[in-house]
């Protein structure tokens, strides 16, 4: 049994060890951790360039998680801590707003275009008439073509839109993949699993999917506008506030018309 | 690499088999020595997360410990903080989902104990407590081990029910496994390599260890 009581002793140990991590646990740090932001995944990179620009600025820093906006919108009606929300289609903050979860109504921060992307190696052209797209479908080079799900994340319904304004949705609906969200989709295609997709011009534009894929953009005309609002939630705190004043600076809309959103004029 | 997420991985895991390791050891033992009407029905219940789709799981979950539940608001008007999206609900969840990781091994190593054993431990006049600490617990330490490590190893990797009820957030629901999710759909495949090589890592080495151990506590008690 000697074993047994030094097996014993290394437990205690670390249920002492324990208690120590319990009492330095989240919980109690909670009050000033950085505010949480959850942002459409089309600002992937833009986000995260204006966030290092803030940091720089105001020494105060957020938390970004990214994700599809329908997602967050039932996630922050589920009592999600996310005290800004930006969103890649007015509807969800509005929808939000009137239920009472925000704090007014935000402010329109950007409008967001779509692009297919086509990976390196792919049988398809990046054409943005989306005539060779119909084609491939015609002679069977289509395989897989990613899309956002048109369910919840408003870059995937655009796609839909897009295709069903060339009158190819249902022709292609058998080869979509769906991604959770359009970095997702971004990703299946980029990656070359699938031959192309549609997802937002400004991840097109990120670097990491630039050195591996073409794209070309869409006419904005074919499908709703993406007109992209953002809203402090209920729970906001000085430095979300701080955060969401910045977003229209000069600065930041700088930032986001380079990663190829067109930003709304002032008051907009 | 994202550290943080490791950090709340590893700090989830050991929460959770510290919450566990008492309540197996109640539960395994009771499964073990008695018997009771609904016996069956107990086990299947603790085994359930075994075969349930995480997302079914996750979404009972989000159902019971969401805003709008009776759990949910009162964890709010107690703590001025939600359940779900946070690292209290996210171990409240890890608990629910490794029940049979922790009770089943540990069900196991007190069912191996021969019942003369417990017999005599009574006879030499042991209260019920002398006798689980120092006969039962030392003869069902590797089933009572094997539970810790799967506990932990488990926690590490649970994904869907995660995501579902974690929602993501650094520092507080952002494990490395929905670390690894969300790198690779930022195309950053460096940092998912790194996350997913070292869990792979991690993982083995923990389960590899046990095995060893336990093996060698099998032949000293054996």
């Amino acid at each position: 049994m000697g074993h047994f009581a030094q097996s014993a002793r290394a437990l205690v140990r670390l249920a002492g060890l324990l208690l120590l991590a319990l009492a330095a646990s989240p919980a109690a740090a909670q009050a000033d951790a950085p505010p949480v932001v959850a942002a459409a995944s089309d600002l992937q990179v833009a986000l995260v360039e204006i966030a290092a620009a803030f940091t720089g600025e105001t020494g105060r820093s957020v938390r970004l998680v990214t994700g599809s906006s329908g997602n967050f919108s039932r996630q922050i009606r589920q009592g999600a801590p996310f005290q800004l929300f930006l969103s890649a289609d007015e509807d969800y903050v509005r929808d939000l707003a009137r239920d009472g979860f925000t704090r007014g109504e935000g402010a329109l921060y950007a409008v967001g275009r779509v692009a297919i992307v086509v990976p390196g190696g792919s049988p398809l052209v990046a054409d943005g008439t989306l005539d060779d797209l119909k084609a491939a479908l015609a002679d069977g080079r289509l395989v897989k073509f990613a899309i956002a799900n048109p369910e919840h994340a408003p870059y995937g319904r655009r796609a839909e839109e897009v295709l069903r304004h060339r009158g190819l949705w249902d022709a292609i609906r058998p080869k979509l993949v769906i991604g959770e969200n359009v970095s997702q989709a971004a990703q299946f295609a980029a990656s070359g699993n699938a031959q192309g997709g549609i997802v937002a011009y400004s991840l097109a534009l990120a670097p990491q999917l630039a050195v591996r894929s073409t794209f070309a953009l869409i006419p904005e005309d074919w499908h709703s506008p993406l007109r992209q609002r953002m809203v402090l939630l209920r729970n906001a705190g000085p430095v979300a506030e701080a955060f969401y004043d910045y977003l229209r600076t000069p600065a930041a809309r700088a930032i986001l018309a380079r990663n190829g959103f067109a930003v709304p004029g002032e008051g907009g | 690499m994202d550290w943080t997420a490791l950090e709340l991985s590893l700090r989830l895991g050991v929460f959770t088999v510290a919450v566990l390791l008492p309540v197996g050891i109640a539960l395994g033992r009771v499964l073990a020595y008695r018997d009771f009407p609904g016996k069956s029905l107990a086990e299947a219940a603790v085994a359930l997360p075994l075969v349930l789709p995480p997302t079914v799981f996750g979404y009972y979950l989000l159902v019971a410990f969401g805003a709008a539940s009776p759990l949910g608001q009162f964890w709010q008007a107690a703590f001025g903080r939600p359940l779900v999206f946070t690292f209290e609900g996210l171990l409240l969840a890890s608990i629910v989902f490794n029940l049979p990781f922790a009770i089943q091994p540990m069900q196991r190593g007190f069912e191996a104990i021969p019942p003369e054993v417990r017999a005599a431990a009574g006879c030499c006049g042991m209260s019920p407590w002398q006798a689980l600490l120092k006969v039962e617990l030392p003869l069902a330490w590797p089933g009572i081990l094997t539970a810790m490590v799967l506990t932990f190893a488990h926690t590490l990797g649970e994904f869907g029910i995660v995501l579902m009820v974690g929602g993501s957030i650094p520092g507080e629901t952002r494990t490395v496994a929905v670390a690894i999710y969300d790198r690779v759909q930022a195309f950053d495949d460096a940092s998912a390599n790194a996350m997913s090589a070292l869990l792979l890592a991690i993982s083995l080495a923990v389960i590899a260890l046990t095995f060893a151990f336990s093996r060698r506590v099998g032949r000293r008690l054996g």
